[in-house]
């Protein structure tokens, strides 16, 4: 068993291996989704190193938590983690958005360990709330863990899921929403504000919590105390740096798909390397 | 021959960033064509207003924004309520010309293209990015199916320009219609196939691009640059093809159709677009409704989701390039 304290250590060092793999990633398109990638690799960590029940060796085992990644784009991170978890293996991240792979740059639900094809934005709660009323209704243990970003709270589909959630006092369904103040066109609060975020699914009947995104402590303990209220579905609305653990990424203009420079490259894993000591 | 690799987009082989453009290799483009072309609109008419899901830059419009800033409503990542709110805008008497993706907009907006605009025939225009395969994103945003979605509902115009040429062409055309539009869009560096001193694009009307007896290829969108190319691979080989190009798709030319197959019974069609209720289906229909039997092979996207990657892998993998076209001419002419 490792002691409670070793547990947030183990989750920063896995957090940063999941940072190492993205720019892995990254480094192969030479652009795209690292900004994304390196922000959520803490929520991550958390989750496949600290709270999902899955077996890397049968990824469609049925008792296992569902992990719904609605924000396809945001593969690169979910990738890491597969890799990291042995779920795919971990030189496969260098065939990431090549021809023929299967890693695409939006994730697709034929590649293990990826429940459902994201990427059309705003399906992924209602999938959720699907498969939390199925689990239930199977009188499964099994959770689901739907990440959602900010620039998604803006469709409807995912407010009529969270009514239902909300409705169907779904206990077993949380839902992680990445506010990383980005999207397509600029910040949300410029392109149609959503704050403040977490008072809207309060008002929709989540039991919701707000914490430091880049935090693998502060997630963890938000995860724990959401497993103390049954009868509702859960909101944890994670703050987050986009570039988080490389200072280039995380000082340059925030962009939704980051252009980099193939010299920047070495200075980035420089960053990453020495952020890790 | 390769051309030199602009500053910026990918090496070959993996998927490209969403906004750059794949010219094919184009000798000519031209930027931003939609864009430029609703700002001379827009000079024109001051009730044209301009609205986008969170793909300002993205779909062009941004140079809309830019110039018309007032005039410019970001309705943030939700298309139902773009399309929504942009039929308010017609009911209030503006010109509102709606932007997102092809497949945002009618799998996720189709009721309200149908009931919100099309049936009281609003005068929206929905301009689409990302037509079939001109992203390698996947099934998720390559829009393969639209037309045959948009060509089922009644009122709508449906428009699929081949280059920068007519796409300002159409641009302007549909500003001055009125009623309920959905044109296709061909983003940010445009190959320019079409002479803008001579082309004239009119909505409703093919064009014969060029005439010739022994095969007809009858494209749509940027099909038809492709199909110009296979008919120059043609004639190097002594096979004098017909091009009729289609840019709307509703309501059809079917007299030029009709006139086409009615001379040349062997038929190409080619669309960037799944082959059934598109193009070829049109002009399978055309030509059962006039009694004119043809033999036709579909160029097009086969009745599958596509794969991800970049855009020629794409393109051979769907056998949507010009030596298909032309490969498909031979096949009849054997
Ligand atoms: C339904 C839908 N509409 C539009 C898009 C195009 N799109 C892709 S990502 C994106 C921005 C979404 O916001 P967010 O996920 O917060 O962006 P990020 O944090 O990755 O910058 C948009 C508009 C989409 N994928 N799906």
């Amino acid at each position: 068993m490792t002691s409670p304290a070793a547990i947030p250590q183990s989750l920063s060092r896995r957090a940063h291996a999941l940072r190492g793999h993205v720019l892995r990633m990254a480094e192969i398109v030479g652009q795209g989704y690292v900004g994304q990638g390196l922000g959520i690799s803490d929520l991550l960590a958390v989750l496949y190193f600290g709270e999902l029940r899955y077996d890397p060796k049968q990824p469609d085992w049925p008792d296992r938590d569902r992990f719904v990644l609605s924000i396809g784009h945001y593969a690169i991170g979910l990738y890491a983690a597969l890799a990291e978890a042995g779920v795919i293996p971990v030189g496969e991240l260098d065939t990431y958005g090549s021809d023929g792979s299967r890693l695409e740059m939006s994730a697709p639900e034929t590649t293990p360990g990826v429940e459902m094809t994201g990427g059309s934005l705003g399906h992924g709660l209602t999938q959720s709330v699907g498969m939390a009323l199925g689990l239930r209704l199977d009188g499964k243990p099994s959770r689901v863990f739907n990440l959602l970003s900010d620039g998604e709270c803006q469709e409807g589909s995912t407010w009529e899921a969270a009514m239902a959630g909300a409705h169907h006092r779904l206990g077993n369904l949380f839902a992680f929403i990445d506010c990383n103040n980005q999207q397509a066109d600029g910040p949300p609060s410029a392109i149609m504000g959503i704050e403040p975020i977490h008072k809207k699914w309060e008002a929709f009947g989540w039991h919701t919590q707000r914490v430091n995104g880049n935090d693998v402590e502060a997630i963890a303990a938000a995860i724990a105390a959401a497993k103390g209220i049954a009868d509702r579905p859960h909101a944890i609305v994670l703050d987050t740096l986009m570039g988080k653990g490389v200072p280039l990424f995380e000082q340059r203009e925030k962009n939704h798909f980051i252009r980099v420079a193939p010299e920047e490259w070495t200075l980035a894993k420089r960053q990453l390397e020495e952020a890790g000591r | 021959m390769s051309a030199p690799t602009p500053a910026g987009t990918p090496p070959k082989g993996v998927t490209g960033n969403i906004l750059s453009s794949d010219t094919g290799g184009a000798a000519s483009v031209a930027a931003a064509p939609f864009g430029h072309a609703l700002v001379r609109a827009a000079e024109k008419n001051p009730r044209i207003v301009g609205l986008t899901a969170d793909l300002g830059k993205y779909t062009d419009i941004h140079v809309f924004a830019e110039k018309f800033p007032k005039q410019f409503f970001q309705m943030g990542m939700a298309e139902q309520s773009l399309v929504g709110c942009a039929a308010g805008l017609a009911r209030t008497g503006f010109v509102p010309f709606a932007t997102t993706y092809c497949v945002f907009a009618t799998r996720r907006a189709y009721d309200f293209i149908a009931i919100g605009a099309a049936l009281g025939g609003a005068n929206i225009k929905i301009v689409a990015g990302l037509p079939g395969l001109t992203t390698g994103y996947g099934g998720t945003h390559q829009g393969i199916e639209d037309l045959a979605l948009m060509c089922a509902v009644p009122n709508l115009t449906v428009i699929d320009p081949c280059d920068a040429t007519e796409t300002a062409q159409a641009t302007e055309a549909i500003a001055a219609h009125v009623g309920p539009v959905y044109m296709r869009l061909l983003r940010g560096q445009v190959p320019v196939s079409l002479d803008p001193s001579t082309y004239r694009f009119e909505i409703g009307k093919a064009r014969l691009l060029a005439d010739g007896p022994d095969v007809a290829i009858i494209s749509t969108g940027l099909m038809t640059g492709r199909a110009l190319d296979a008919v120059r691979e043609l004639a190097a080989e002594g096979v004098r093809a017909s091009l009729l190009h289609v840019s709307t798709l509703k309501p059809l030319d079917r007299e030029a159709i009709s006139s086409l197959i009615g001379r040349v019974s062997r038929v190409v069609t080619a669309e960037n677009h799944v082959v059934t209720g598109g193009l070829a289906s049109a002009v399978a229909d055309v030509s059962v409704q006039a009694g004119r039997p043809i033999q036709l092979r579909r160029v097009g996207i086969p009745d599958c989701f596509c794969e991800s990657g970049s855009i020629p892998y794409l393109v051979k993998r769907y056998r949507m390039g010009a030596p298909d076209i032309a490969a498909a001419a031979r096949e009849l002419l054997k």
